[in-house]
């Protein structure tokens, strides 16, 4: 797909109806694998069939509205998306390392708000701490949720 | 009349100190989340669902309902006073409402959205407490051929009909439907989409997906945009209460809004921005000065903010006696019932009447809570929208992060969130509707194990669908309802921008 893209070309209404055939041959290969038949009508196998074919449908609906004029989705701060993204890594990081939620969502904090613009780290990262440690607090004690243990909230 | 007197009982229980505290207190929460800029009723709901695990049944569906109706006030005040909808039902009430805010009419603005969805929602809710009983009385005579008939109206309006594009609305709706397959079938034990996950197994949490869609999604979406577009809450100033001119041009639009809402969300037929559409232009037709309209016209604020509640009351019509959600706000109110135990229908207000008629009446008491607490208190709301924006989505997201893990204490679980805020952030860039998603996940295997349901019944025969009435009828409408958009399509060639 690196080809040069003819005039009026939507790139991503294309992307979007390649992923949209991928998954339906992917439902479609999981449907065929399946084992267990009913005695009467349809199987579990039919209702995949049945959205394999509607995702490849609505797939290539979107290829032909790739040739179409699109709305642009304008200009994109990717730096932003990145550094939401990476807060999110890192508490899914922390969770999969044992580190705990709260150092987990205080990492989500600061990276967050910077994402957003702000650059004051020890501010952020002070207010994160809080209010990981007082969401912790509040469901860990008082409603008796359990979250995920680290070494912080071992300390309470 | 036996309903009344279920209902008089459920407002014996809803009046008990205890539960009347939980109302307030969801009340309240309701609207703090609501009123954040980019959460919409769904996204509270979805949030505040894990702070009432742990309650029990009667007191946390209280506190649901204040959680419900507070995160519908929240969001009107948001789309009016930092235009920013949360939802696309609140988009007309941004139309007028921001430009009266502009204007310095602010104050009447939220008053007349605050007056008018009590109106509303007081006379939805009275439709709500009599036409769910006399639905209940059809419903469970209703095959499981009825129930696919109604579904397949559900997809096809929430998807396809009054969407701005049938193949992105479409295509959302298949999303949903592939979402639904994942797990174990409930009918033959088959595991489908699994790929060999244990996490999978269960199928997607309807709760992990809509914080993801939402929450995550948003909190992505605005940050790639937050450079280019810098929207500031605007200041009331003046007097917040309404004069007598302001109620004289508000009362009438009030009363129709509410005539339009409610029907429209209590069928089968989800989309609360169609009502509010409807109203805003038959408020612009009606009006002595159809020239202020997009100046900052009340009728235009008052209209479709009655409409909005009135829809969002109907919706519960289907909810609690046919177990059918028809809107993305509706669904994770399923998933609440569901939490519990409780599967919405026409057995739940056999088997647990004193609950249903406990909730409705605590919908009342809600409704009135809010107008009370919140008019007064309109100018601490006002100062929630002045949390920076950083630390604003960075609370969100460690809010959201939370409640999928404390629903469900794994990395894997959390994974998908992220995945969902993924599907979102691009659903949104390449404006794909939201809410067919997560109908979708809920209405699809449902419509799935009706369908097989019937056709075990028939020994096979597709034919059944077709030879009892009530489901042919329903089918045809469904079918209907799909060609529409596109028929019009080809009459109206104007629209040729579409897709």
């Amino acid at each position: 797909m690196t080809t040069p893209t003819a005039r009026g070309l939507h790139r991503p209404t294309l992307v979007i109806g390649l992923a949209l055939f991928a998954l339906a041959f992917i439902t479609w290969r999981d449907a065929s694998a399946m084992q267990i038949r009913a005695t009467y009508g349809m199987g579990a196998d039919a209702a995949s069939y049945f959205v394999a074919l509607f995702l490849a449908l609505m797939g290539a609906g979107h290829l032909v509205a790739a040739f179409r004029w699109q709305d642009d989705p304008g200009p994109t701060d990717w730096k932003a998306v990145g550094w939401v993204a990476l807060g999110l890594g890192s508490l899914i990081a922390a969770l999969w390392f044992g580190a705990g939620f709260i150092i987990g969502s205080t990492l989500l904090f600061v990276f967050t708000a910077r994402a957003f613009g702000r650059r004051a780290w020890l501010a952020d990262l002070a207010l994160g701490l809080i209010l990981a440690t007082g969401i912790f607090l509040l469901f860990n004690k008082l409603l008796t949720l359990s979250l995920p243990m680290g070494p912080v909230e071992r300390l309470f | 009349m036996e309903s009344l007197t279920f209902l008089m009982q459920g407002f014996g229980t809803a009046l008990d100190p205890m539960n009347l505290a939980f109302a307030a207190i969801g009340v309240l929460l309701g609207t703090a989340v609501g009123v954040l800029p980019g959460i919409g009723p769904a996204l509270t709901v979805a949030l505040l669902l894990p702070i009432t695990f742990k309650l029990d049944p009667g007191g946390s569906l209280i506190m649901f309902a204040g959680i419900y109706y507070g995160g519908m006030y929240g969001g009107s005040t948001t789309a009016i006073l930092l235009n920013t909808p949360g939802e696309s039902a609140s988009v007309v009430t941004a139309l007028e409402g921001n430009q009266m805010a502009r204007r310095g009419r602010g104050g009447p603005a939220l008053a007349t959205a605050a007056i008018g969805s009590f109106v509303a929602t007081l006379i939805a809710t009275m439709g709500l407490a009599f036409f769910a009983p006399l639905l209940v009385k059809v419903a469970i005579q209703f095959g499981p051929w009825d129930y696919f008939g109604l579904m397949l109206i559900a997809f096809v309006t929430v998807s396809a009909t009054f969407g701005s594009s049938p193949l992105r609305g479409l295509t959302s709706l298949a999303i949903g439907l592939w979402l639904g397959l994942i797990g174990i079938d409930q009918l033959t034990g088959q595991a489908r989409l699994a790929f060999g996950v244990p996490n999978l197994l269960d199928g997607v949490e309807v709760t992990t997906l809509a914080v993801g869609l939402f929450a995550i999604g948003e909190a992505l979406h605005v940050a790639s945009r937050h450079l280019f577009n810098d929207e500031k809450p605007i200041a009331i100033k003046g007097s917040i209460w309404m004069s007598r001119q302001d109620w004289k041009r508000s009362w009438k639009p009030w009363l129709r809004g509410t005539a339009i809402g409610f029907p429209i969300g209590a069928l089968p037929a989800g989309g609360a921005e169609i009502p509010t559409f409807l109203s805003y232009t038959t408020e612009r037709k009606l009006a002595e000065k159809p020239e202020e309209f997009g100046q900052g016209a009340i009728e235009g604020v008052a209209g479709p903010e009655a409409a909005n509640n009135a829809s969002a009351a109907g919706t519960l019509v289907p909810l609690l006696t046919l177990g059918l959600p028809t809107s993305a706000t509706a669904a994770v109110m399923l998933a609440g019932f569901q939490q519990y135990n409780l599967q919405p229908g026409p057995l739940l207000f056999v088997q647990h009447p004193a609950l249903v008629w406990g909730l409705v009446a605590s919908l009342f008491i809600a409704n009135v809570m809010l107008l009370v607490l919140n008019l007064p208190l309109v100018g601490l709301w006002v100062r929630l929208l002045k949390i920076p924006l950083p630390w604003l989505y960075a609370g969100i997201l460690v809010f959201a992060c939370m409640g999928t893990i404390a629903a469900n204490p794994s990395v894997v679980e959390l994974m998908m969130l992220v995945a969902f805020g993924v599907l979102g952030f691009i659903m949104r860039r390449y404006d794909y509707p939201i809410a067919p998603v997560v109908v979708g996940l809920i209405l699809g295997p449902m419509a799935d194990s009706a369908l097989r349901r019937s056709l075990q019944m028939s020994l096979g025969d597709p034919m059944v669908l077709l030879q009892h009435p009530g489901s042919a009828i329903m089918i045809a409408i469904a079918a209907v309802a799909l060609l529409a958009p596109f028929v019009f399509k080809g009459l109206a060639r104007f629209r040729h921008d579409e897709d």
